[in-house]
């Protein structure tokens, strides 16, 4: 069997499955049972000075498909909403009976230097395993000078950093916002400032519907609405995207990643570790299914290393990077085309319309007469035949995506005999290189 | 009563209640908007080359995926204003849902049209009719025949501005829907509510009691309005042909079926112990069925061929399992059995108590041939439902449009070979004996009439020859198959 153990800045657990900060760590009842369930590790949920923020009612909305599946939520909840003494203790506690679980702490509180010395001292007394710095909340807090505020200007993310570095002794991940235009560069200021590992991403500013009846966006607090943080499996590849930004920049290729976004189950959690991330950590997925859903996670991801024959983690960490590139280094001789099996082919023309309207007349539609049609085929209604017009196929995979059917459309490699040849070595590019 | 076995109230009026409600139920809009997400959408849907009337149906499916069920109500309505009834009745497994690429493997199941044409149309939030009348023309035409096909070409025609006058020989407009449906399929009244819709177009006047040939002429008609339509559907049910065919117990399904359809009471209805149904129609599933729910102990269908000739679908005669009806194939009638009794007085008539089947086969040719082999089934009530004739005697005293094979030819249009007479439905030549169907044959009608009072050809050639080409397909590709080899019988639905 593989060994899922995962160590993490010198951060052991048993599993690289780590609880994020939010809602399901806030509270000792919450973690007990996240334990019991078998989570490598949770980052509780960030603390804050005293007096404690209020929170408002209503505080979710979702994103659905037209299934009514969930695909993302919205998210307006603040920081801990409990006494500071109290979320203390209950770490504290929570470590003694779970020793073997990472234990990191997420804090927030006002940019000056007192502030976060002062909650470095409480929270290490706790005998947690590191801190998470929460520069990263987009709703609420930033309008106080905090999370995502901080997060958003590189100078303040490597300033308070150091602050934190000089002031304990724990490790320091600096949870980044994807509300910016180039992660690289504030995880560069966290770099700078001596953190010890990024995470991201935290939650994307959004609204996800209105109510068109009322006139308020989702959800609606007394008649209003504000902007929340969006997260679930619709974040993902914006998510994936951003971890291997880090990973294949050169000054911050070396940094630890723990991954955040849409993390649903393990192959989610396979992609992000192949990416570079070093552990990853999963909300939304466990605020809809519960903490259960964990056991299939390890389960999954130790069964799908045995048949790779990695037997840790670090033997696939990172290693989908080296085929992350420019654009401008992708073969341009390579060609695919699309390939249709006739015997799966239902035949609901998805793939023509798709490709007739939208893209390169590629797919043709044939009306069967009787005598072509097969001798299971319908009584009624007009047997079709679609066809892929090899010549005019560009090999996009758009009608392999609109395919319902599994594997009826497949993307079949051609032969083209000629040599990799890229963007900077074509003769229509005026500035190539060779 | 005496004849032992045959009496009323069968059942608690719980039972009744339970076994006349409704077959399929209605789709809540969670389970409505689920089942809308299945539909693919498809390209030049085979769905809708498979509805006689060309419903759009991927359209109305994603409207109702999108929360617009006032869009799918008109998208259905505008192309076949008894959606309603179709919703219910149409026998979709052999159209729409038979065309559903879901059929394929790997789902093998179809979306569930009919059950989603039914919550749009039943979830219109609209109080007012969907469509509106053009100015009145001052054209006026005569319907004859209130059911599905009169009832689709009175509101074409209505729409278009002209006046149209809604005879029917009965006291109830509808047709079948009203009087030949079984009762669980249109419960509380739903012939009668759509009938109210369907007027509310404004412009039609409805005339009950209206027999074509006793009451009403069809000459004089033809001189009083400027065009008549002719919806009569078939009037005449067919006979076995054996001796005694008028004993007591024996009788036709289809009135069997109208007094069931029309009692305010199930419970007051005579029903017999041991029922025998002749017939392989959907009309003889519905009797056998209805039968067995009002509590009759053997309900057992004979058909002289096999399950495969059956003009019932797969479906119903699966149906008529599910409700405990036996059924007995390659065995005909050869003769009703009666018992006399000692105290049954002279001018008393005798009372079925059986019937006797042979056993049957196909010879070399093709051809069914009796085996000489007899059985004897004890029956206090015998059904016929072995088709229906049309009732060429609606004409006598006029000029009758020519007769094709017992029914009215039409040419394109549906117009017949009078001049100002069109028909359609049942007592039509050429096409399957379906509501849906009829409410075709009724639009189209009225798209030809109105063409015909603007003394011009029609104008859409592509609709005409759309419409002689998906009548020759619809009905070939249905027949080439299956129901080939199937015997005409009534279908309705």
């Amino acid at each position: 069997m593989a060994d899922l153990t995962s160590n993490f800045l010198g951060i052991r657990s048993p599993n690289p499955f780590w609880l994020a900060s939010a809602p399901p760590t806030d509270k000792a009842v919450n973690v007990y049972r996240a334990f019991e369930a078998g989570w490598g590790g949770v980052v509780w949920k960030t603390l804050g000075e005293d007096p404690a923020p209020v929170n408002v009612s209503s505080r979710y909305s979702a994103h659905r498909d037209i299934h009514g599946n969930v695909m993302g939520i919205n998210n307006i909840e603040l920081i801990t909403d409990r006494p500071l003494a109290v979320n203390l203790a209950e770490i504290k506690q929570i470590k003694i009976d779970w020793p073997d679980r990472a234990l990191i702490v997420s804090l927030m509180v006002p940019c000056e230097e007192e502030s976060w010395k002062r909650i470095l001292r409480q929270v290490e007394d706790t005998g947690c395993d590191g801190v998470e710095l929460n520069f990263g909340c987009p709703h609420g807090m930033p309008e106080r000078g905090m999370g995502a505020a901080v997060g958003q200007v590189p100078e303040y993310i490597e300033m308070v950093t150091r602050w934190c570095k000089e002031n304990t002794k724990l490790p320091v991940i600096v949870k980044l916002t994807p509300n910016i235009t180039n992660v690289v560069i504030p995880a560069t200021a966290a770099l700078s400032g001596g953190a010890d590992a990024v995470s991201l991403i935290n939650t994307i500013n959004s609204i996800t519907g209105v109510d068109l009846d009322n006139m308020v966006g989702y959800p609606s607090v007394g008649g209003k609405a504000t902007s929340g943080g969006y997260c679930g499996s619709a974040v993902k590849p914006i998510a994936l995207n951003m971890v291997a930004q880090i990973g294949r920049n050169q000054q911050t290729s070396t940094i630890p990643i723990s991954a955040i976004g849409g993390i649903g189950n393990w192959k989610d959690a396979a992609e992000f570790i192949s990416l570079g991330a070093g552990n990853v950590q999963v909300c939304t997925a466990a605020m809809l299914n519960g903490f259960k859903i964990v056991e299939d996670m390890i389960d999954g991801l130790s069964r799908w290393m045995d048949s790779k024959g990695y037997r840790t983690l670090d033997e696939f960490k990172g290693a989908a990077l080296p085929n992350q590139t420019d654009w401008k280094y992708l073969d341009l001789n390579y060609k695919t085309i699309a390939s249709i099996d006739q015997d799966a082919c239902i035949q609901c023309g998805r793939c023509f319309a798709a490709c007739e309207d939208t893209s390169h007349q590629a797919i043709s539609m044939t009306p069967l007469s009787k005598n072509d049609m097969a001798e299971t085929t319908l009584k009624v209604g007009i047997e079709r035949q679609f066809d892929v017009i090899d010549e005019e196929c560009v090999g996009c995979n758009l009608c392999q995506i609109v395919c319902p059917v599994d594997q009826c459309i497949t993307m079949v490699e051609q032969k083209t005999d000629k040599p990799y040849q890229n963007w900077t070595q074509h003769p229509n590019n005026p500035m190539r290189e060779c | 009563m005496d004849k032992p076995g045959i009496h009323s109230g069968r059942l608690t009026s719980e039972e009744y209640r339970k076994n006349f409600s409704d077959i399929k139920p209605a789709y809540g809009t969670h389970e409505a908007t689920i089942e809308a997400s299945r539909c693919l959408f498809c390209e030049a849907a085979p769905c809708i080359t498979a509805c006689p009337t060309d419903i759009n149906i991927p359209s109305f499916i994603n409207r109702i995926a999108t929360d617009n069920i006032e869009g799918a109500a008109h998208t259905i309505l505008e192309s076949n204003i008894l959606g309603g009834s179709c919703a219910r009745i149409c026998p979709t497994e052999i159209l729409c849902e038979q065309a559903c690429v879901r059929n394929k493997e790997p789902e093998c199941v179809p979306v569930n049209i009919g059950r989603l044409q039914r919550f749009a149309v039943d979830n219109r939030e609209g109080t007012s009719h969907p469509f509106s009348r053009n100015d009145t023309t001052g054209k006026s035409v005569a319907v004859v025949g209130a059911g599905p096909a009169g009832l689709a070409c009175a509101h074409a025609l209505a729409r278009k501005g002209h006046d149209v006058d809604l005879f029917d020989a009965r006291e109830k407009h509808g047709g079948l829907n009203e009087y030949g449906i079984a009762a669980y399929k249109l419960v509380e009244d739903y012939a009668q509510k759509e009938v109210k819709f369907v007027l509310e177009i404004g412009g039609i006047t409805q005339k009950f009691g209206s027999k074509l040939g006793t009451d009403i002429q069809l000459d004089d008609l033809r001189n009083q309005y400027d065009a008549v339509f002719l919806g009569l559907g078939l009037g005449d049910s067919n006979k076995l042909g054996i001796e005694n065919e008028s004993m007591d117990g024996v009788s036709d399904a289809i009135s069997a079926i109208a007094e069931l359809r029309q009692t305010s009471d199930l419970g007051s209805l005579n029903i017999g112990q041991k029922v025998v149904v002749i017939g392989a129609g959907n009309t003889a599933i519905d009797i056998a069925c209805q039968m067995k729910r009002l509590g009759a102990e053997e309900v057992t269908l004979v058909y002289r061929r096999g399950n495969e000739q059956m003009s019932a679908t797969e479906h119903e005669q699966k149906f008529a399992l599910e409700n405990g009806v036996r059924i007995l194939t390659w065995m005909k009638p050869v003769a009703l059995e009666t018992r006399s009794s000692n105290n049954q007085s002279k001018d008393q008539k005798s009372h079925v108590t059986g019937i006797t089947l042979e056993r049957t086969h196909l010879d070399d040719n093709n051809r069914l041939k009796g085996l000489g082999e007899y059985k004897t089934l004890e029956a206090d009530t015998v059904f016929k439902a072995i088709g229906q004739s049309f009732l060429e005697g609606c004409f006598s005293g006029s000029q009758p449009p020519t007769l094709i094979k017992g029914r009215i030819q039409t040419e394109s249009g549906f117009k017949t070979t009078l001049n100002n007479v069109w028909a359609g439905g049942d007592c039509i030549e050429g096409d399957e004996d379906l509501a849906v169907q009829a409410v075709e044959h009724g639009k189209q009608a009225a798209q030809s009439i109105d063409c015909f009072f603007q003394s011009t050809p029609l104008q859409n050639a592509s609709l005409q020859n759309a419409s002689l080409q998906s009548r020759s397909l619809k009905s070939g590709s249905l027949k080439s198959h299956a129901p080939e080899k199937k015997e005409r019988d009534t279908h309705h639905g």
